[in-house]
This record gives C-alpha cells, sequence and structure tokens, in this order.
C-alpha cells in the first residue's frame, strides 16, 4: 500500500517535472504580468520612476475624453467588418477551386499559398511601393483598363481599402486550412447524394457547407483575435495612424501610448478595454455557433 | 476508379477551371515578380513612365547593382547573422521545451492535467498586448532591455502552439512499448528520449519550422526590446531601412527580395511539413 502510493506520488512529481517548463513560464510570462497589468491600469507609470495610484481615472479618460480611442477602436472593428468575411468568402471560394481533380492543381494551390508566407514587413514595404499613386503597379494596371487609380495610402478612406486589399492578398494561409476541411468531408455523404440524384449545387449547399462550418468557424475566431492585434503593417506603413488617422488601429494607438509617450498606465488600461472587447466579441460568435456550426457526422 | 471518371468534367469546364487558376494567379504573382523586377531597374527605369508594358515587368538591361548597395546601406550580412543567431536560440529552446512539457502532458498522469492542459490552451487567446507592458518592464528591471535575452527566454518556456501539436501527435504513438521499457525499469525521461523523440521526427520538424520563420519575421519583439543598430534583425533593419530610405525603391525592392526569399526556399524544401501542420492546426 505504501509503496505504491510512494509509486504514485513519485510518479505525479515526474508529470509536475516534465511540465515545469511551461509552468514557470506560465507564472512568470502570464500570470504575475496578468495580474500587473490590471494593477498598473489604475495607476500612472512611465517605467522609469514607480507607479503612481490614480484610480479609475485611466478609464474614465479613454472612455469620456480619448478621441482617438474612440477612433482607433473604429477602424480596428471597421477592418474586422471588412478583412474577416471577405477572407473567408475568398478563402473557401479558392480553396474549393483548388479542390477540383485537375492536373497541374497542386502548382496553383503552391502559388495561392506563396504570397501568405512572405514575411509581413517586406509584405508592407512591397505594399508601400505598388501602391506608389504615380509609377506603383496597382495603378498601372488600372490605366490599362482607363481607370486613374487614387493615390493609395496618401488619401483618407483609400489607406484603409489597402490595408484590406493587403490582407486579401494573403489570404493563402487560410486557404490551405479550408482546403484540408474540404480533404477531411467524408466522400460517401456525396456518393449518397448522387445516387439520391443530388446535383453538383445541391450537395455544396447541403454537404459541402454545412460540413465546412467547423473551420470557418475556427477561421473567424482566429480572424476577430488577429485583427484586434494587428500592429506591425499598420506601424511599417504609417506609424503615426495615416491619413487623417484612417489606419490608427487600436495596438498602434496603445504602442505609441506606452512607447512613444511612455504613458504605461494608460496603455495598461487600453490593453484591458482591448481583451474586454475580445472577450465580448468571441462570446457573441460562440453564442451564434449553436445556430450555424454543424458538428459530428 | 480514374481520376477521369470520377470527377466526371467535361473539357468545357476544364477550359473554366484553368481560366479560373490563371486569372486568380495574376494578382497573386504579380506584386512579387513587380518586387522582384524593380529590385534589377536602374532609376530611369523605374520613374520613366507610369504604363505597364512587357518591359516594366521583365527589365532590360537587367542592373544588378541595386543589390551591393542595398547591401552597403543596410548591413544586410550582420542582420542576416542576428536573424539567424535568434532563429537557431529559439527553434532549440521552443522545440525542446514544447516537447518536455507534450510529454508530460500526454504520458503522465497527474493531478491537475486535464485543468493545467485547458488552462494552456486558453491562454492562447489572451491578447499579448495585455501582458506586454509588465513583462517589458520586468526584463528592463533585470537589465536585459537591449540584450537578445527578452527575446530568447521565453522561448524556452514551451509555446502552447507547439504544446498542443506536440500531444495531439504523442496521443498517436502506441503504448505498449513504453509500458514495456517501463516494466524494465526505464525512466519517464528514458522513454521520453528514446522511444517518444525518435519516433516524433515530423512533428518536432513542424514545430522547428513554424519556430523559425516565426522568429525570421517578428518585428515587434526587436522594436521593443532592440536599441543597438549593430543588433538588428532583418525584419526590423528593413523596417528602419524604409524610414531612412524610403525613396530608394530599387534598393529596397532588393533588400525585401533577399529578406524573403530564405523562406520561400524553405517552404519548397519543407512544403509538406509546412501543409501538414496547418492543417492539422485548422481541423483538429
Amino acid at each position: 500500500m505504501s509503496r505504491t502510493s510512494h509509486h504514485k506520488a513519485r510518479q505525479y512529481l515526474t508529470g509536475y517535472l516534465f511540465i515545469a517548463p511551461w509552468l514557470i513560464g506560465f507564472l512568470v510570462f502570464t500570470v504575475w504580468p496578468f495580474f500587473q497589468s490590471i494593477y498598473l491600469s489604475f495607476t500612472r507609470y512611465n517605467i522609469v520612476s514607480p507607479a503612481k495610484w490614480v484610480g479609475v481615472s485611466n478609464y474614465r479618460m479613454l472612455l469620456t475624453q480619448d478621441e482617438l480611442f474612440w477612433k482607433s477602436a473604429w477602424v480596428t472593428i471597421k477592418f474586422a467588418l471588412f478583412s474577416v468575411p471577405l477572407g473567408i468568402v475568398a478563402g473557401v471560394s479558392l480553396a474549393l477551386l483548388l479542390n477540383l481533380n485537375v492536373k497541374g492543381i497542386t502548382t496553383f494551390r503552391t502559388i495561392f499559398y506563396l504570397p501568405s508566407i512572405v514575411p509581413t514587413v517586406a509584405t508592407s514595404v512591397l505594399f508601400i511601393w505598388i501602391l506608389n499613386p504615380t509609377i506603383g503597379l496597382v495603378n498601372r494596371v488600372l490605366m490599362l483598363a482607363g481607370i486613374q487609380g487614387p493615390s493609395w495610402l496618401n488619401t483618407a478612406p483609400w489607406a484603409f481599402y489597402s490595408l484590406v486589399m493587403m490582407s486579401l492578398w494573403g489570404v493563402g494561409g487560410s486557404m490551405i486550412i479550408y482546403l484540408a476541411g474540404l480533404k477531411d468531408i467524408p466522400q460517401h455523404l456525396y456518393e449518397a447524394a448522387t445516387i439520391d440524384g443530388a446535383n453538383a449545387f445541391r450537395k455544396m449547399r447541403h454537404i459541402t457547407l454545412p460540413m465546412m462550418t467547423p473551420v470557418i468557424f475556427f477561421n473567424l475566431v482566429m480572424g476577430i483575435i488577429g485583427t484586434f492585434q494587428y500592429f506591425t503593417q499598420a506601424y511599417v506603413i504609417a506609424p503615426s495612424g495615416g491619413p487623417g488617422d484612417s489606419t490608427y488601429f487600436y495596438s498602434l494607438y496603445l504602442y505609441n501610448r506606452a512607447w512613444k509617450y511612455l504613458d504605461m498606465g494608460y496603455a495598461s488600461a487600453m490593453a484591458w478595454m482591448l481583451f474586454l472587447l475580445i472577450i465580448v466579441l468571441t462570446g457573441l460568435v460562440f453564442k451564434t455557433q449553436k445556430r450555424w456550426v454543424h458538428y459530428g457526422g | 476508379m480514374t481520376s477521369e471518371r470520377r470527377t466526371g468534367l467535361t473539357p468545357m469546364t476544364k477550359v473554366a477551371i484553368y481560366a479560373a487558376l490563371i486569372m486568380l494567379s495574376i494578382p497573386a504573382l504579380l506584386p512579387l515578380l513587380w518586387m522582384v523586377s524593380t529590385s534589377l531597374k536602374t532609376n530611369t527605369q523605374i520613374f520613366g513612365s507610369g504604363e505597364l508594358t512587357v518591359k516594366s515587368l521583365f527589365p532590360a538591361p537587367l542592373d544588378t547593382q541595386n543589390y551591393p548597395a542595398a547591401l552597403h546601406n543596410m548591413p544586410f550580412l550582420l542582420y542576416l547573422r542576428n536573424t539567424l543567431l535568434l532563429c537557431i536560440t529559439t527553434v532549440i529552446g521552443a522545440v525542446v521545451s514544447s516537447a518536455v512539457v507534450a510529454y508530460g502532458f500526454s504520458k503522465i498522469e497527474f493531478p491537475g492535467r486535464g485543468a493545467l492542459f485547458g488552462i494552456m490552451i486558453a491562454t492562447m487567446a489572451l491578447p499579448g498586448q495585455v501582458t506586454m507592458i509588465p513583462v517589458f518592464s520586468l526584463f528592463r528591471s533585470l537589465g536585459w532591455y537591449g540584450s537578445y535575452l527578452p527575446l530568447i527566454v521565453p522561448a524556452f518556456t514551451a509555446s502552447a502552439y507547439y504544446v498542443f501539436l506536440l500531444t495531439q501527435f504523442f496521443r498517436t504513438l502506441p503504448d505498449e512499448m513504453s509500458e514495456a521499457a517501463r516494466v524494465d525499469g526505464a525512466t519517464e525521461w528514458t522513454i521520453f528520449l528514446r522511444l517518444v523523440l525518435p519516433l516524433s521526427k515530423p512533428a518536432l520538424a513542424t514545430c522547428a519550422l513554424f519556430q523559425f520563420i516565426g522568429t525570421w519575421n517578428d518585428f515587434l519583439g526587436p522594436l521593443l526590446y532592440l536599441n543597438d543598430p549593430a543588433k538588428y534583425t532583418l525584419a526590423y533593419g528593413l523596417q528602419q531601412f524604409v524610414s531612412h530610405y524610403g525613396g530608394f525603391f530599387a534598393q529596397l525592392m532588393a533588400a525585401s527580395t533577399i529578406f524573403t526569399i530564405p523562406i520561400i526556399i524553405l517552404f519548397f524544401f519543407a512544403q509538406k511539413t509546412f501543409i501538414q501542420g496547418i492543417s492539422t492546426t485548422g481541423s483538429k
């Protein structure tokens, strides 16, 4: 009896030792910063001198007096509203096309995937160049159709749409996930439908799309979380927010608050508002899950 | 059943499919072609006319001097060395620590295992902005600001994402051999090193690949922690180059090309590992 309990205790200890690297990192880089960040959000803190307690004044200020807080939150939400649904539609459509069994399809898969592996900073630099108003690639192409393209990154609504366009260029990353989802759909469902006399459209509507909803749901959630942390592209293209602050993304504003103005208490309050917003939004998305996401089968 | 019969596509449909594929390939590839072709142009060719011609896509004559010029203005080899140093150390750190942790979670029973695993998965949804400021002040108070330590040390504390991928993989490995080894008196550590790791090479390769690319591309880390130009990485160096030499498009595209090509080469060599890794993420 005591031998087995001794053995058990040893086994438990071994288990904890194995997960120790994660456990230590979790305590030091997640748990402690998590609570510290709540505390800092109620202080004035410039990293050089100790934090000074100011109560809820950071939150009051950003909710009632800080126009840029609302502006950057709106830019980010608007970006999510454009890029996430467009990315899903484009990603699923491309995956459907690339799932067809024709010669050379793997080459095309590679072609569509390629843009998504270009490093983010390189993509951003490349887009600064191809969106050049006079000699950029995009306006040259538009000129072939007789259209005078806008001065993309230098004018207010277009700078925003430029970033949406750039996110669509990298749609190959999610396309691969959809493609894997399509491959997982059991072939016998289609065979049964064929016997029942279903045409291609009905198969798509009643088999393919329902079976794809879990993957679409996964990408939707990841897309929302990702958009609220959208930073590198915005920073490389316009570190101070672009024309009329039209590309002043939330995370960019947070970064500038913290590291440009050393307003770290305020930035911590912003981080918590961001976190709460993400929780609310993903919570809402999870609530709709029952109505449209099809598990099992 | 031949693939012809299974797909049952008429020649007309096939033509339509290829037409769609080719049309859609243009926006995917043209920007990349434009990047490389710009890097091989002289300023006269770049600023000449704003029309899209065959000659503007495939410049003749080719001007290769933008590459040495970019290397001169941006200490590329130094940045490359720095980037590779970070890539190698973080790959080792992340793969080793994540494999050890994944073994603990998948092969050893202990109280609280399921709950801790759930917490670990949940941390993946925690936005980095929440912990960024306290972690920064922690590293600063340790005197690590300006060094590589803030970029390397966290990698050694396992990544939730890789642990998840590896536990999925370890669970598919049969337990019979491990049980036999245990009866023979082997420790968990021995079983992990001698039995589990050698069987897990594909999954470990996926994690190594993702971490390598993650570090190669990382911009925020170097932006927060590096202040000495001699320590810059390629991603950060390229952004700095843009802010200083924004108008030198040919050199800028040359620098972007050399920054991108290693990743593309890596992709072609490890295509299978790549796709498998991404596919497991989405569907499991």
